[in-house]
């Protein structure tokens, strides 16, 4: 085929968006958004990589921390929430074998995650309404640095996308637990019971005998665990929206509130609380659960120590209730038995639920040996890797000791947040994307194996390269969140945006290779409505 | 007391080496599950003693660098400490406003800065003249925000805000006004 045959109808016209289910679309489009989302956020991290060699005229210093507050959520929000949730829309009735409960509710799930992230973004973009994520009190509602107007529109957005997030919790949670028409009357209960951990932890206190089978596979219930996390952190953050929405309303009609009314170390617990169950709750909860789910069907084995993950993952859940005191370990008026259980010892607890899935999904790969270097496999070790980096270095900065010469220095967002995020979490991320490719496109093959190889290479070394020089930079003291006009740190952070700069290479080889492997009129296609008016998640044929 | 850049350069050498092996043990991993051979599983032993590692490496760091980082110790229990000197400082409207124009602490002196922030939530940091951290602190308005610190050499520092609080923020600096003088 010629270039210009492959660009439009796809590798070899293998790809058909008229095959496609309505779910298969719908996840589709997930994958599509949130890479685009994705497009955003490395690009913003480019502007930010250049601004901290040089900062930019063209882009003033109110636009930078603009961009700076969008950054994370247009990343974590728009691209992630997008990814993670059209692959778990699709997952779960693919491993429960039963329909989606409500395809609708997962349209609604997608509209309002892909307009409330733009509504967000470009809030921030016109009006430069930038209080990072809305941590410190009363920031958000500082009305002699922000417009309110703005603001409100930035909140109205993470509103709609918190909305969306919450028709995604129920209808995960509605999926397991209903009975499709036709079926046999479904344990409701006991499945969601089994999905959640309650059955796993009441087996604990019962004879052998007596314990009860697990009714759901451990993927569903890594996903069902994460997944409360989930609806707690929309909660936290919905409620918090309406907070500064009133502070921004009543001040546009001339009525200005007391910003002294909320207390803002109160308020800094409350929003790191619901913060930290993303970022240490299903974060971690989801990553472990799709470690495990790769590496059972990369592998074609049972998971080894199965019982002892799915023990882990209920830990994990808890843990992340309790650990968000390690954020306020430089607030000296955070009592001190906050900083020692929550901040530090639970905070430790990461790295034992954490490694434990390291090494579980080590084990299961191990015991499978010979495998081939398939891309799924090989972004999974990336992933694996990534987490294997970043959660170390988190657990060093959670010490009331070293806490004291690196909080909010580049540090934590180096080696910590961004190899976490871009190595563990988006190469664990870009394995399901290979591994479901032939699935939800009905056996579509991939343009370029060349290509998707410098995909790998280079997102390894981009991420863990920029990670490793923005830690060294935090090491030397250059903070997070500002900016330097004299090139104190110019030597590490130009290394830091070379490595960013092929970061950015990485995902345009990738986009590439997925538009060449679909064809544009494939790309369009995926957005038409499907003439298949099944509930099936993949056409008869190929089940 | 022990200097901050010392407990720095100990993290960077372990950390440092602790990145190289993991990575070098994940590249031989891959290598190694592709390479013919038998598939064997893995002793149940083996898997319990690496989270016995685990538990021991999570809690043994906390132990540790309480006993060896001075003041980790010296912070929790500063409330009983008498401190040789007292700064109070207020932070408004984005600016530090300090006792006097400069610091002066003598070497060898416990010195306490007490900053109260009448707005925003702030930072409070010290900075070498080679741009490299000392401590900081957050400063959070309607509470006490308090630093009890052991200054053992001669030094210059820089005060800086290490917490952002708007684009107005990124500037709150206030080059050399520390001065640790010997005695």
């Amino acid at each position: 085929m010629s270039f210009k045959d492959t660009f439009m109808n796809g590798e070899q016209g293998l790809f058909k968006p008229v095959s496609l289910t309505p779910m298969q679309k719908l996840i589709l489009r997930f994958v599509v958004v949130g890479l685009v989302y994705y497009g955003f956020a490395v690009i913003e991290g480019m502007i930010m990589r250049i601004y901290a060699i040089e900062p930019i005229k063209a882009i003033s210093d109110f636009q930078y921390f603009a961009i700076l507050t969008a950054h994370p959520l247009v990343g974590i929000i728009g691209s992630t929430y997008s990814l993670v949730f059209g692959a778990f829309l699709f997952l779960v009735p693919f491993l429960m074998k039963k329909p989606l409960w409500s395809f609708k509710l997962g349209n609604w799930t997608f509209l309002l995650v892909t307009f409330g992230t733009l509504t967000f973004w470009l809030a921030g973009f016109i009006s430069h309404y930038a209080p990072l994520y809305t941590l410190y009190w009363p920031l958000p509602a500082d009305f002699s640095q922000f417009n309110p107007v703005g603001g409100s529109f930035f909140i109205i957005g993470i509103a709609l996308v918190m909305l969306g997030t919450m028709f995604f919790v129920i209808n995960i949670f509605k999926t397991i637990a209903y009975t499709p028409e036709g079926w046999e009357k479904q344990p409701g209960g006991a499945l969601l019971a089994s999905a959640i951990g309650y059955t796993g932890l009441r087996n604990l206190f019962r004879k052998k005998k007596e314990q009860v089978k697990h009714l759901v596979s451990l993927p569903v219930a890594a996903i069902a665990r994460g997944t409360v996390d989930t609806a707690l952190n929309a909660g936290v953050l919905l409620f918090t929206g309406v907070l500064i929405l009133v502070y921004m309303i009543a001040h546009l009609l001339g009525g200005d509130l007391k910003d002294t009314a909320i207390d803002a170390l109160l308020y800094k617990n409350w929003f790191w609380w619901g913060l930290d169950l993303i970022a240490d709750g299903l974060v971690l909860i989801f990553v472990a659960g799709t470690w495990y789910l790769l590496a059972t069907m990369i592998t074609g084995k049972k998971l080894f120590m199965q019982n002892i993950a799915r023990a882990a993952l209920l830990v994990e859940l808890i843990v992340s209730w309790t650990v968000w005191s390690h954020h306020l370990l430089s607030d000296q008026a955070q009592p001190g038995f906050l900083k020692i259980i929550s901040g530090e010892m639970v905070t430790a607890f990461e790295l034992i639920t954490q490694g434990l899935a390291f090494y579980i999904v080590l084990a299961t790969l191990w015991s499978a040996r010979p495998l081939k270097m398939s891309n799924e496999l090989k972004f999974l070790l990336g992933g694996l890797l990534g987490f294997a980096l970043a959660v170390p270095a988190g657990i060093m900065q959670a010490d009331i000791g070293l806490n004291r010469i690196l909080h909010n220095t580049q540090w934590i967002i180096g080696p910590h947040v961004h190899v976490a995020i871009l190595v563990g979490l988006t190469m664990t991320l870009y394995s399901a994307v290979y591994i479901l490719f032939p699935i939800v496109t009905n056996g579509a093959k991939l343009y370029s194996q060349k290509l998707a190889n410098f995909h790998f290479w280079a997102h390894l070394i981009g991420g863990i390269g920029m990670g490793a020089f923005m830690g060294m930079a935090g090491l030397g003291g250059m903070l997070r969140r500002t900016i330097y006009l004299n090139g104190e740190f110019n030597l590490y952070m130009i290394l830091a945006g070379i490595c960013g700069g092929l970061l950015l290479l990485a995902f345009l080889v990738f986009f590439y290779n997925i538009v060449m492997s679909l064809g544009l009129k494939g790309v369009i296609g995926i957005f038409t409505p499907s003439k298949l008016n099944v509930k099936d998640l993949v056409p008869a044929e190929q089940q | 007391m022990v200097d901050s850049q010392v407990v720095l350069n100990g993290q960077t050498i372990a950390y440092t080496c602790y990145a190289i092996v993991i990575i070098l043990v994940m590249g031989w991993f891959g290598i190694k599950i592709t390479r013919k051979g038998k598939s064997s599983k893995l002793s149940h032993a083996l898997f319990y003693s690496f989270v016995g590692f685990l538990v021991v490496l999570g809690v043994s760091l906390h132990i540790v660098t309480y006993h060896t980082i001075p003041w980790a110790r010296m912070d929790i229990n500063r409330a009983d400490i008498k401190p040789d000197k007292v700064f109070n400082i207020t932070v408004e409207d984005h600016q530090f406003i300090l006792p006097s124009e400069k610091l002066i602490i003598n070497v060898g002196d416990k010195a306490l800065f007490d900053v109260t922030s009448n707005d925003l939530t702030y930072g409070f940091g010290l900075f070498r003249k080679d741009n490299s951290m000392l401590l900081q602190m957050q400063v959070v308005p309607g509470h006490r925000n308090d630093i009890l610190w052991q200054f053992d050499k001669p030094g210059v520092y820089t005060i800086r805000s290490t917490e952002y609080s708007g684009p107005k923020g990124a500037q709150m600096i206030l080059k050399d006004v520390v001065e640790v003088i010997a005695k």
